[in-house]
């Protein structure tokens, strides 16, 4: 299997990915640089977190723009497997790869803890070996995760089945409280309605491995990559 | 004819000036004069520190090495290399540029070293936050090390945040940075090989921080002055692309030297690489990139503008790495080569504007100054203990000092920096240290901060050994081996004879300490006039140390693990209350002298802790610090917000007061909690280390109760110790 780790001036989680990856799971991993129009060689494809191009804008506003992404766009189409972390997410947002929008913490700060999430949809390719309902425990890092979308997109999510993770307590229960930023319905992942492109806000390569207080990260990576072996052509 | 108030603007003296004149046997051009006054200002000469720093020990138990701008130590085929820094008064007067532009300026002193930075740690003081203008710097600071740090992808692991009077006025930020690489792969700050290109890399020059270190970092803030002009402005994109162009650069093999542009920027960066490298250079001003029109010329040289570096390359390879430059879309220009007359030569449309000796530049003066003992020790040490009243509602004073912002949860700052990029954070902020793994080895390095400024205040020669002695238990309980130091020497006005004997006083201790622990100081910083009209800040020799976990699985943190378990105090408590946090807190006063240290004593309770952790004995281990042991206690029991666990602890009588019992800071005491068949072999490893140990308690239960021969003295539930301890920084900073 070959990853690509797409890296743009400013990404920062690039080497983590490339490591869970490379190092974690065995797969033959590369980095892909931002001038790249090509990506077709690819199994998969991770658009890492950090901050593109500075964000000096709005988050992966700049991003979208640039070469690589609209050979990503292009393998997305072909149902190529995406996940975005992150900056990645939002990226993939401000690219319509996703619906929706990401505006600033409710708590108007950056925020970095562990969190829980709750498996909303466990037949995914990014989480078909998660049990349903399991809560992960998978730590944030972002200014910019405080998901948005209309009435009628947030109805079409519900209805395709495309909300994957939503912030919980430890117990997988989901309300205000344990809602750390604000997102609409305590969204912290979504995937596409064609189900090969998925966001999320938590960083699944930082709880990877069982020496990082958490390795519910890996469960995610584990179901992407066991996914992609097995409907391999 | 040079006006004295044009050379007094820039913060020389008449005597200097004079000695300029002499060195270049004529007037100085104003570029000379601007050069000079940057490069001989305390905050870049040293003069009135050298005399003293030349003391520090270099040599410890781990190979150390000294270079040009950071240091560091060996660990097997890895050089860690690290250092802290001030960022003092730019953080007073605009702080959330001021504490950006620290962080930035330290990450790029540690991967021009050629490491990749790894973390980051801040020590960081400030006025009561009763005042507004605190709560804003402390907001500020906050805010700008969370902005740069963050986006630079370099976690911010750990660090310390106090609060005392003494910082109203000028608060200090004190930012640390390791790094790591391959040990062969260390770049140095030196340029060399005659006709060699001298390149300038990075961001454009501006005008932002002209006279940053010559007239901010130099002198002590007056009332009512602006200096927000001075301070720099920093980019941390760009320092980012700055930090992967720089890496892959120096794995050319093709860089002869390189320095960042810090402090007296362009000016500071040629002088000291000719210097080290006992060449000179011939430059032409014209070349360097430039963000605004019609600067002069020594406005160029004595910019700080943020995210520069200056490389010295082998000839003919310029092309190759101004491609990789290119790359990450940022300048590198060729400005001017090495020459072998060892003079700074700069020219500018055409003509000469500077033409000195680089030695002249960069061989400041060094001062012996006059020292003498501050009148104030004389009525500190008055305390009476006798008129201290010893009864009290103990459960009411842990309260209250685990809500003191000082000691309280700091989780509303550490959650604001991303503390787990490049995942190696295996040990989360809040406790003793930070632990960072090292990819691809079975080794870990434990980290921290640490200076208690009032005991400094109360007793500098001594409160500055303790800071020593505590980041090296911080160390320990994390499963560490300490390793070297990294010092920030944060004083007053050194030209007042009292200040400069609390900076004598206070490196005479750390040499003290890192002898008696075998430890190197492999790289610093001082930064005087720490002043407001108020006074001097209490003496901060703040403490950065790094230490060595052999083996990942020893790797501990304070909080007790599981019902059932017993804990144990090693160690020895004295009657001891001068500087306390109790005696401050509850009965208003810093007086006395600061905790008595054994050093022997402490180095065999460091030994036998780390050795009980290395033999997997031990399930968490605490040391005591501000707030003694009852607060220690408090922590090791609720600081894992997910697994609260109570205690009880009856303590044997030891014709102590109780209240120094409870809150007294005696030193060199460690809490470590352990299975029951664990007890006999801890005893066994202190009994041979002739270490006091004795079983205190049990974990168990959901309250913290600590009796003293069954006499009860504390009964607290957890959750309601929690909530003060948690929410305290928060309720100070909202009220």
């Amino acid at each position: 299997m070959k990853v690509g780790i797409v890296v743009f001036p400013g990404s920062n989680c690039d080497h983590d990915c490339f490591y869970v990856s490379k190092d974690v799971f065995g797969h033959d991993t590369e980095y892909i640089w931002h001038r790249e129009t090509k990506a077709d060689k690819f199994d998969c494809i991770i658009l890492p977190g950090g901050f593109s191009y500075g964000d000096y804008l709005r988050c992966g506003a700049v991003a979208r723009f640039s070469p690589v992404m609209k050979s990503v766009i292009d393998f997305a189409r072909k149902g190529g497997t995406v996940i975005g972390i992150c900056n990645g997410f939002q990226i993939l947002l401000e690219s319509g790869l996703l619906p929706g929008a990401m505006l600033r913490n409710n708590t108007v700060h950056f925020i970095c803890k562990y969190v829980y999430i709750r498996t909303g949809n466990n037949s995914t390719r990014f989480t078909g070996l998660c049990q349903k309902d399991q809560v992960l425990k998978i730590p944030v890092a972002h200014n910019e995760g405080n998901y948005y979308i209309d009435d009628q997109g947030y109805e079409k999510l519900k209805q395709n089945n495309q909300i994957v993770f939503r912030y919980s307590d430890r117990e997988g229960n989901v309300n205000e409280k344990t809602n750390i930023n604000g997102s609409r319905d305590n969204i912290a992942g979504i995937i596409n309605k064609q189900g090969n492109v998925l966001g999320m806000m938590p960083h699944p390569e930082r709880s990877s491995e069982p020496e990082l207080c958490s390795a519910d990260g890996a469960f995610i990576f584990r179901s992407m990559f066991q996914w992609i072996e097995r409907n391999k052509k | 004819m040079i006006e004295p108030k044009v050379y007094q603007g820039l913060g020389l003296t008449d005597q200097e000036y004079k000695q300029i004149e002499k060195i270049l046997g004529r007037e100085p051009s104003l570029t000379e004069l601007a050069m000079f006054s940057v490069e001989w200002s305390e905050h870049c000469g040293y003069s009135s520190s050298k005399k003293y720093l030349k003391l520090l020990p270099k040599e410890g138990k781990y190979t150390g090495f000294v270079g040009e701008d950071s240091g560091g130590i060996v660990v097997d085929d890895l050089a860690v290399v690290f250092k802290m820094e001030s960022h003092n008064h730019p953080s007073q007067v605009e702080p959330k540029q001021g504490a950006a532009t620290g962080v930035g300026g330290i990450i790029r002193d540690i991967f021009t070293a050629g490491a990749r930075p790894v973390a980051s740690l801040d020590s960081l003081r400030f006025g009561p936050l009763s005042q507004p203008y605190n709560k804003y710097l402390l907001k500020g600071v906050v805010d700008g090390i969370q902005f740069y740090g963050n986006c630079l992808g370099v976690p911010t692991v750990g660090g310390e945040i106090y609060f005392d009077e003494s910082y109203s006025g000028n608060c200090l930020v004190n930012a640390m940075n390791i790094g790591v690489t391959d040990k062969n792969k260390l770049a140095r700050a030196q340029a060399g090989g005659i006709g060699n290109p001298i390149m300038y890399v990075g961001a454009s020059t501006g005008r932002d921080g002209i006279g940053g270190c010559s007239v901010l970092a130099s002198a002590e803030f007056s009332e009512g002055e602006e200096k927000r002009p001075t301070v720099q402005i920093g980019d941390p994109f760009m320092e980012k692309c700055l930090i992967e162009a720089t890496l892959e650069t120096l794995d050319t093999g093709y860089v002869i030297g390189i320095k960042d542009m810090g402090a007296a920027g362009l000016t500071c960066s040629i002088s000291e690489m000719a210097f080290a490298g006992g060449v000179g250079m011939d430059v032409v001003l014209d070349k360097v990139p430039l963000r605004e029109k019609g600067m002069k010329p020594w406005e160029i040289m004595m910019s700080e503008s943020q995210e520069r570096m200056l490389v010295c390359v082998e000839k003919g390879k310029e092309a190759e790495i101004k491609k990789i430059f290119d790359k990450w879309e940022l300048n590198a220009v060729v400005i001017g080569h090495v020459t072998e007359k060892k003079n700074i030569f700069i020219k500018y449309q055409g003509e000469i504007i500077a033409d000195i000796p680089a030695d002249s530049l960069t061989c400041g003066k060094i001062f012996d100054l006059p020292f003498e003992e501050p009148e104030y020790i004389k009525e500190t040490r008055k305390l009476n203990l006798k008129k201290i009243k010893e009864e009290g509602d103990y459960d009411q004073i842990l309260l209250e000092l685990l809500a003191a912002p000082s000691l309280a949860s700091k989780h509303w700052v550490y959650e604001q920096y991303d503390h787990m990029v490049q995942t190696n954070t295996m040990v989360l902020p809040g406790s003793d240290a930070a632990v960072i793994r090292l990819k691809g080895t079975d080794k870990a390095l434990a980290a921290t901060t640490d200076c208690n400024s009032r005991y400094c205040y109360l007793n500098p020669f001594l409160g500055s050994q303790i800071s020593v002695a505590e980041a090296a238990r911080n160390i320990v309980c994390s499963g560490g081996e300490p390793a070297a130091v990294t010092d920030c020497l944060n004083f007053g006005n050194p030209n007042k004879p009292d200040r400069y004997w609390q900076f004598k006083n206070c490196i005479e201790g750390i040499i003290g300490s890192c002898k008696a622990l075998s430890l190197p100081v492999i790289s610093g910083n001082v930064s005087f006039y720490n002043e407001s009209p108020a006074g001097a800040i209490n003496p901060t020799p703040t403490i950065g140390m790094v230490g060595v976990i052999h083996d990942r699985s020893h790797v501990t943190t304070q909080t007790f693990k599981d019902q059932g378990d017993v804990i144990i105090l090693l160690g020895e408590t004295k009657e001891e209350l001068g500087g306390s946090e109790y005696l401050k807190k509850v009965h208003g006063k810093v007086a006395g002298d600061a905790p008595e240290l054994d050093l022997d004593l402490e180095q065999r309770v460091q030994k036998t802790v780390l050795k009980a952790i290395q033999q997997g004995l031990v399930k968490s281990a605490h040391d005591c610090s501000e707030g003694g042991l009852a607060v220690a206690l408090a922590e090791t029991c609720i600081s894992d917000r997910e697994n609260f666990l109570g205690a009880e602890i009856d303590l044997p009588d030891i014709s102590c007061r109780k209240d120094a019992y409870l809150f007294g800071e005696t030193q060199s005491r460690i809490i470590v909690s352990c299975s029951e068949d664990k007890i006999e072999p801890i005893k066994n490893i202190a009994g041979k280390n002739n270490v006091p140990c004795a079983v205190i308690g049990k974990v168990t239960g959901d309250r913290l109760k600590i009796s003293l021969e069954k006499e009860k003295l504390i009964d607290l539930s957890l959750s309601e110790i929690h909530e003060q301890w948690y929410t305290g920084l928060e309720t100070a900073l909202n009220s």
